[in-house]
């Protein structure tokens, strides 16, 4: 095994005397040569750590060593040896990607000579070359993280420290940041990849689980996956009972862990727990249960301790009368924006009750069509009706239908969470009575009285979703758009977030997604694929799935079913051209 | 290119990066060109402490030669516009309405009265709503009153004798007041681009999160301040140049010191607005809170107790004290000496090394709150 290149002892790190520890009493070591994956939910501690081996915060007590160097007083050496890529995008949006990548030569101190080759070997890797006189602001997100990879590898670091790499980026971006990052690997460097995605945990030779500032697991992550063996099941064959079936297993004692996987449910059980039967998750008779192969999201739930026992429930809501108008519906919107066709004639209906996703890599249009279906961009032609009603010619009416949860935090962060539902509840029109009752309503379903008073910006993460949630349900919408609602968000948060969405689902509401996170299109009835501004796949995740089915891959994932038939069109559009 | 050492390369890198997002972003533009010209015709035409002509109305009861006379002086003056009646009823309503700003009557025993010597030969009534205007009003009334009295008994018993008094105003002859304004409004200029404008350009490397990545390189604290004051520092001396040659050709305002001079006391000052906008952004980190607190204590304070607006001599004593501490009082000073006096060492060198050490004692302050880390 290689010599570490980081040593951490004893490390604490606090930012205010009343308030707990960040990290706490953390002793660990990240090696050279490898991909180190620092995982662990919302808050457990990944950004202040990746921050004090970077030596930008100092620690409270305890030692780090990055290179034989200390943290709490080497901090320009360090600085001169590691690469950092902070998870806010951290370069300077108003310059060009040459502009940036020459600011971070000079910094860095890169030689004259070496300069030309540099340029030109980050660029031909990072596949940049062509936007080189892009303003770095007018990236896509994907496109944005490989220019900050390539400006942390200017110099060949010995230590590259990439905190959430993967966040806001797209499945081929993502597989491309990992080739980059494996190249490194060959030439002797440590890369420490914090994430929130656990798929990518299994990329990585070694694994660093955190909570609540502690390690809670550290070595290879198919180790620590095979400890669950034997306690990880399919279960098939539900049909459109599977939501409910899913809430119902989860209140079994001995099922730890259950998520959708398209028309399937996996449940995870708790160690020593006998396989279960059909008669114990309560599901019909003819359900088919079998074995799953165990992956690391099961054992990092598990070590955590299984999913909360308390879910949410959501309250009885009125009945939406079924009648025979779809929902949603659009029928072939397009919008140009000048020359450019970012949406080209989109169609599909979303049934009641149905959860509809659309996918697509950054860039391809899909936040186009999310927005014209909202009402909150005009199409160029063709229509976007919620339960019949054409949202431009009667907007108002139509919009009282929907709730719409945007992707990025847009509650009031310097208003409390009751301020902040207060609000929502008079924007839709509440008033008096109806509104306390609706407030308080919220915010005991949704378990935010211990936050009441506490600012929206001030909320973990999971309270914040929780919040906007209400907030865009206040109104009881039988329609709800979510703009990447989980991106970014911890396993546990998400398993709430959609335990909730599911259970709404049961009660006739109609979700539309826009995601291009996996595990959220798992969840989704019914998915369409847009790339480059058209729908070119649309059906189950299973029919997804089964199309690009190959002899080489069996089982293929959704991702990998994504990453195909983007690649399908693509090299079809190239033969045409 | 030759190999510059470490350092130095990184100050040129920061530099030209700061260069580039100020050529590039509008609120910098705004900040220096837009606001600078803006302040400066607001100063310059807009604001003015002289009289205007101010608009009366004159009510003769009895039109007695002597009223006549009175009438006709008031009239030939430049500083009235005046409107004659019988009844000083026709005036009530435009008074009210702030059409004119005050009623000159002259009584029908106006002649007697003047006979007799009375204090009250004429009566004036102003309009209280805008009590500077109606203090200008009743200083001109009463001189306009004064001189004609004098100008009657001179020509009645051509005695001569006793003091005549002839004041000589050096400096600014004609007493305009926008031979003062401008060269105040000039240091308003540069203490926004100073102090707002590096306080806004370090905030916002906090705001989008860029600090980040730039702390985890081998830039230091002193590298990253450098690459943030040259170009600021460059804006500031073009603002000024804009500024004097707008004082100059289009105002028309002598410039009786050395344009060096000028340069020199210029740069004390932006120093001292530099390091004021440095010493904010360690605290602000947002630019909505850096430019808040940059009015609050550069901007206001240099409007109010610079001395180019309010007399600080009629200031109670508290607030005196107070605007020793405030460099655009110094700049000011030496400003309006170096225009319209010239370069008057005297006035000028303490004025100068007060700014100078203002600026050593924020910068040596701004060194110590700058933080490397993020904590």
């Amino acid at each position: 095994m290689n010599a570490p290149l980081v040593r951490i002892d004893g490390l604490t790190k606090t930012f205010a005397a009343d308030a707990p520890a960040a990290i706490e009493t953390l002793t660990t070591q990240v090696r050279a040569g490898q991909v180190t994956g620092l995982v662990g939910p919302d808050g457990a501690g990944k950004t202040t750590l990746m921050r004090l081996i970077a030596a930008l915060l100092t620690p409270s007590a305890g030692r780090i060593e990055v290179c034989g160097l200390d943290v709490a007083t080497q901090g320009p050496a360090i600085h001169d040896t590691i690469g950092y890529m902070p998870q806010r995008f951290g370069l300077y949006e108003d310059l060009t990607v040459m502009e940036n990548l020459r600011l971070y030569a000079d910094l860095r101190g890169l030689p004259d000579s070496a300069r030309h080759a540099t340029y030109e070997r980050l660029l031909a890797f990072t596949d940049l070359a062509r936007f080189t006189g892009r303003l770095a602001g007018a990236l896509s997100g994907g496109m944005k993280q490989k220019l900050g990879l390539a400006c942390a590898m200017l110099r060949s670091p010995k230590l590259l420290l990439l905190d959430e790499p993967s966040v806001g980026v797209d499945p081929i971006s993502r597989r491309e940041l990992w080739r980059m990052v494996y190249a490194l690997i060959e030439d002797g460097v440590g890369v420490v990849w914090s994430t929130a995605y656990l798929d990518e945990a299994e990329n990585c030779a070694e694994v660093i689980v955190m909570n609540a500032g502690r390690v809670l697991y550290q070595g290879d992550p198919k180790a620590m996956t095979a400890q669950m063996a034997g306690r990880v099941y399919q279960a098939h064959g539900a049909g459109v009972e599977r939501r409910a079936l899913l809430a119902r297993a989860l209140t079994a004692p001995q099922v730890i862990d259950g998520v959708m996987q398209g028309e399937a449910i996996r449940l995870v059980m708790a160690e020593g727990a006998a396989s279960p039967d059909a008669s114990v998750i309560g599901a019909p008779p003819e359900t088919r249960i079998e074995p799953a192969v165990p992956r690391f999201e099961d054992a990092f739930v598990a070590a955590l301790g299984g999913v909360p026992k308390h879910p949410l429930t959501p309250p009885a809501r009125k009945d939406f009368s079924d009648t025979r108008i779809a929902p949603v519906e659009a029928r072939g919107l397009t919008r140009r924006f000048g020359d450019f066709i970012a949406a080209d004639d989109i169609s599909f209906s979303i049934r009641r009750g149905e959860i509809f996703g659309l996918l697509g890599p950054n860039g391809a249009g899909k936040s186009t069509t999310f927005k014209m279906m909202c009402g909150l961009l005009r199409p160029s032609a063709g229509e976007a009706l919620v339960d019949g009603l054409d949202l431009y010619k009667a907007p108002s009416a139509a919009r009282a239908q929907l709730g719409y949860m945007a992707q990025k935090f847009s509650l009031y962060g310097d208003l409390s969470a009751r301020q902040n539902l207060e609000f929502f509840a008079g924007a839709y029109g509440l008033s008096g009575a109806r509104r306390r009752e609706a407030v308080a309503h919220a915010i005991e379903t949704f378990d935010l009285a211990p936050y009441a008073k506490t600012n929206a910006g001030e909320l973990p993460l999971g309270y914040k979703q929780r919040l906007a949630l209400s907030c865009a349900i206040m109104h009881e919408p039988p329609v709800l758009f979510l703009d990447e609602p989980t991106s970014g968000v911890d396993p546990l948060t998400r398993r709430e977030f959609w335990a909730y969405i599911n259970a709404m689902v049961g009660r006739g509401v109609t979700v539309m997604v826009t995601t291009h996170f996996m595990d959220e299109a798992e969840y989704c009835d019914r998915v369409a694929l847009i790339y480059r501004g058209r729908s070119i796949a649309i059906g189950t995740p299973e029919a997804l799935q089964n199309s690009v089915r190959t002899d080489e891959r069996p089982q293929p994932t959704l991702e990998d079913a994504f990453i195909t038939l983007v690649e399908a069109r693509e090299n079809a559009q190239k033969e045409a051209a | 290119m030759s190999e510059a050492p470490g350092s130095a390369r990184r100050i040129r890198a920061l530099v030209v990066k700061e260069s580039l997002q100020v050529a590039r972003d509008p609120s910098s533009f705004v900040v220096a060109i837009v606001l600078p010209a803006l302040l400066l015709f607001l100063f310059g035409f807009g604001i003015s402490f002289d009289a205007a002509r101010l608009k009366m109305g004159l009510v003769i009861e009895e039109p007695t030669p002597a009223a006549r006379d009175f009438a006709t002086s008031l009239t030939n003056t430049p500083y009235f516009a005046v409107r004659q009646s019988t009844d000083r009823r026709a005036f009530i309503d435009d008074l009210a309405a702030g059409k004119i700003n005050g009623v000159i009557t002259l009584p029908g025993d106006f002649a007697e009265r003047l006979a007799r010597g009375d204090t009250a030969a004429i009566q004036l009534v102003t309009d209280g709503s805008d009590p500077n205007t109606a203090s200008l009003t009743t200083g001109y009334v009463q001189g306009a009153w004064q001189a004609w009295r004098a100008q009657r008994s001179l020509g009645a018993d051509k005695q001569s004798g006793g003091i005549e008094v002839q004041p000589r105003f050096w400096f600014n002859p004609e007493l305009e007041s926008r031979r003062f304004l401008v060269p105040g409004s000039i240091s308003l200029i540069q203490m926004m681009i100073g102090s707002l404008l590096t306080a806004l350009v370090v905030s916002r490397e906090w705001e989008r999160g860029t600090i980040e990545a730039l702390l985890a390189t081998p830039v230091g604290v002193v590298e990253f301040i450098i690459g943030k004051l040259v170009p600021n520092f460059v804006l500031g001396m073009v603002a000024m140049m804009v500024c004097v040659l707008a004082s100059i050709f289009v105002f028309g305002i002598p410039l009786r010191g050395s344009f060096l001079v000028l340069t020199l006391f210029t740069a004390a000052f932006l120093a001292v607005a530099l390091s004021i906008g440095l010493l904010i952004s360690t605290v602000a980190r947002t630019q909505f809170l850096a430019s808040q607190i940059a009015m609050l204590v550069a901007f206001l304070p240099g409007l109010y107790f610079s001395g180019f607006l309010f007399e600080i001599a009629s200031m109670p004593k508290p607030l005196q004290w107070f605007s020793v501490i405030v460099p655009a009082k110094y700049y000011v000073r030496g400003l309006q000496t170096i225009f319209l006096a010239g370069d008057i060492q005297s006035v000028l060198l303490p004025a100068g090394g007060v700014l100078l050490l203002m600026s050593a004692i924020l910068f040596a302050l701004t060194a110590r709150n700058t933080k490397q880390r993020l904590d």
